[in-house]
C-alpha cells in the first residue's frame, strides 16, 4: 500500500487551521501582490516578521515549511545568478574576462532571492493549513459569483476534489502495471530517452483503459447516492464569516499598509 | 416493500446482432426488514436486477414499485434512490472525497440535508459501522474491508429503509469479508434494515432469511437457504455451489452416514446426531 500524503497538509488545532478557505485564498493572493511591490529591504523585512507571526500562529514545524524551499533551490540559484551576472550596473566591483560583477547586481540578486523565498514560504502556509477538499470548496465559493456568466464553479470543484482523491489509487496502479510489464521482461531504465518515452506507451495504454472504467463506475456510484450537480446541494461544513475572518481580513491589509510604507522609505 | 412483476431488461447492441435479453420476466416481492441474498453465475442477471433496485435501470417491460413509487417515473427517481441505497463491488471506485467523513457526508449534501443534522447523520453513520475513529483519515490508507465499510457509512447517512449490495466482498480478503459480513448482519438484525445482498459467497448466502437464484435472466429458484442448499445437485447444475459443511454432509450422506441434508454452519454439524455418534 503506498503512503502517499496528497498535497502536504498538516492538520493540528490553530487559528489559521480553521480560518475560513475563502479568507486564506484570498489573503495568499494578497500577500504575493504585496511582495511584487516591495523595493526596499525594510520592505521584506517587515514580510519576514509578518510571516514568522503567522507561522507561530499556524503551529506548523519551521522545518517543514523550509522543506518546501529545497524545491526552488534551483529555480533561486538560476534566477539570482542571472541577475547577478547580467544587471547593468555603473559600480563594478569584480571584472574578470566577461563576467561583471555590480553593485546593482547583487543588489538585484539579493532582492530577487528574498522575494522568491518568502513568496515560497508564504504560499506553502496555505497548503498546509488547508485541507485540498476545503481548498476547493472555498475555490468553489470565490466562483460562485461568476456563475452568471457560465463560469461552472461546482464542476471545477467537484472535479478537483475527484483527481485529489484518484491520484494515490492510479499511482499505485501504474505501479501495479510497472510491476506487471517488468515481470514480462519489459525494460524501462536503460536507453536513451526516445526509447524509454517509447517504453512508458505498454503502461499508459492499460492505465488509461483502467481509468475510463473507474469514471464509469464512480460516476455510477455517484448517482446511487443521489447526484445531480449542485442543484438543491448542501455542505456539511458550511463555510462562514466570523469575526475571526474579518481579522484575519484587516491583519491583510494592516500589512499591505505598512509595505506601501516601506515603500517611502 | 418492494414489488416486481414480469421485469424485462435488455442490453442494446451496438452492432446488428439481437439486443441481449439480461432480465427475462422476473417477479421479485421484498418485505421491510429481510435479509435476502440473490445468487447466480456470471451473467445471470444479478447485477442488472440490483440497479433496478434503485433506478440506475429501468425495465423494458413490466414494473417495479420501490414503496408504491413506480421506478419508471422520472419524478419518483431521487426519492426511490434516498430508500434504496447501493453498495458495489469495488470499494475504490464509490469513494467520492478525500477524506472519509466528507465521502459519508456526500449522500446527505447531495439530498439537501441541513448542515447540522448531517454532522448528526455522519458521526452516527460510521459508529453504525464501526469506523468512528477513522473519521479524518483519507480513503487510500484504509484496508479494503475498512473501505467498503465506509461505502455502507454513506449510504447509511441517507437514511435509506433498504440496502442492496452487489458483490461488496468478491474484492477482499478473508478478513475483510468477515468485517462487511457482520456489519450488514448487525444492521439487519438491530436496526431493522432490509438487505438485499449479491454474492458468489454461499457461505454468506446462507445468513440471509430467503435466497434468489438467478440462472439467464430468470429468477429459479426463491427459498429459505435450508431449502435452496439441499438441492446441491441442482445447485450445481447452475453453475453454484453449496458452502463447505453442507457438501461435507452431502457426502457422508452418499457414503452411508445418515448426516441431516441441511446443515448450513459448522456447529449445526458438528451437533449433527450422526456426527456426535461418530465421536
Amino acid at each position: 500500500m503506498t503512503k502517499i500524503t496528497i498535497g502536504q497538509h498538516y492538520p493540528t488545532d490553530s487559528i489559521i487551521h480553521h480560518l475560513d478557505a475563502r479568507v486564506k485564498l484570498i489573503g495568499t493572493i494578497m500577500y504575493i501582490v504585496f511582495l511584487l511591490f516591495v523595493n526596499h529591504y525594510a520592505g521584506y523585512g517587515v514580510a519576514a516578521l509578518f510571516l514568522t507571526g503567522i507561522i507561530a500562529l499556524s503551529k506548523i514545524p519551521p522545518r517543514l515549511i523550509f522543506r518546501g524551499l529545497r524545491m526552488i533551490v534551483f529555480i533561486l540559484i538560476f534566477a539570482a545568478g542571472i541577475n547577478l551576472f547580467f544587471t547593468a550596473g555603473e559600480t563594478v566591483l569584480f571584472h574578470f574576462a566577461f563576467i561583471r560583477i555590480t553593485l546593482e547586481g547583487i543588489m538585484m540578486a539579493s532582492h530577487m532571492a528574498m522575494r522568491l523565498i518568502l513568496l515560497v514560504m508564504g504560499s506553502s502556509i496555505l497548503t498546509l493549513t488547508t485541507s485540498p477538499i476545503q481548498l476547493t470548496d472555498g475555490i468553489e465559493s470565490l466562483l460562485n459569483p461568476l456563475k452568471p456568466i457560465k463560469v461552472p464553479a461546482h464542476d471545477i470543484a467537484m472535479l478537483m476534489t475527484i483527481a485529489l482523491r484518484y491520484i494515490p489509487a492510479l499511482a499505485e496502479e501504474m505501479e501495479k502495471i510497472m510491476k506487471a510489464q517488468k515481470a514480462r521482461g519489459a525494460d524501462f531504465d536503460t536507453g536513451g530517452l526516445i526509447k524509454r518515452i517509447r517504453s512508458m506507451l505498454p503502461i499508459l495504454v492499460p492505465l488509461f483503459v483502467s481509468a475510463f472504467k473507474r469514471a464509469d463506475e464512480l460516476a455510477t456510484a455517484m448517482e446511487a447516492r443521489c447526484y445531480r450537480g449542485d442543484i438543491n446541494r448542501t455542505k456539511m461544513k458550511a463555510m462562514k464569516m466570523t469575526r475571526t475572518e474579518f481579522i484575519g481580513m484587516g491583519v491583510m491589509i494592516c500589512f499591505g499598509g505598512l509595505i506601501f510604507l516601506t515603500r517611502l522609505l | 416493500m418492494i414489488l416486481g412483476e414480469k421485469l424485462t431488461f435488455e442490453y442494446a447492441a451496438y452492432d446488428e446482432t439481437p439486443p441481449v435479453l439480461t432480465l427475462k420476466g422476473v417477479d421479485i416481492t421484498v418485505k421491510a426488514g429481510e435479509f435476502i441474498a440473490i445468487l447466480g453465475h456470471n451473467g445471470s442477471g444479478k447485477s442488472t436486477l440490483a440497479k433496478h433496485l434503485n433506478a440506475l435501470l429501468v425495465p423494458a417491460e413490466g414494473t417495479l414499485w420501490i414503496k408504491g413509487a413506480d421506478t419508471k417515473d422520472a419524478e419518483n427517481t431521487w426519492r426511490i434512490r434516498q430508500t434504496v441505497g447501493m453498495v458495489f463491488q469495488n470499494p475504490d471506485n464509490q469513494i467520492i472525497a478525500t477524506i472519509v467523513e466528507e465521502d459519508v457526508a456526500f449522500g446527505p449534501e447531495n439530498l439537501g440535508v441541513k448542515p447540522t443534522e448531517i454532522r448528526k447523520r455522519v458521526d452516527e453513520s460510521l459508529a453504525a459501522v464501526g469506523m468512528s475513529e477513522h473519521s479524518l483519515a483519507p480513503p487510500h490508507h484504509l484496508s479494503g474491508g475498512q473501505k467498503q465499510r465506509v461505502a455502507i457509512a454513506g449510504v447509511l447517512a441517507m437514511h435509506p429503509e433498504c440496502i442492496v449490495l452487489d458483490e461488496p466482498t468478491a474484492m477482499l480478503d478473508p478478513s475483510g469479508r468477515r468485517e462487511v459480513m457482520e456489519t450488514i448482519t448487525k444492521l439487519n438484525r438491530e436496526s431493522g434494515m432490509t438487505v438485499i445482498l449479491i454474492t458468489h459467497f454461499m457461505e454468506e448466502a446462507a445468513q440471509a432469511d430467503r435466497i434468489l437464484v438467478m440462472d439467464d435472466g430468470v429468477l429459479v429458484m426463491n427459498d429459505i437457504p435450508r431449502n435452496i442448499f439441499r438441492q446441491a445437485e441442482a445447485m450445481q447444475k447452475l453453475g453454484l455451489g453449496v458452502p463447505g459443511v453442507t457438501e461435507l454432509a452431502h457426502e457422508l450422506r452418499r457414503r452411508g452416514l445418515d448426516v441431516a441434508d441441511d446443515v448450513l454452519t459448522i456447529e449445526e454439524f458438528m451437533s449433527d446426531k450422526a456426527i456426535k455418534s461418530l465421536l
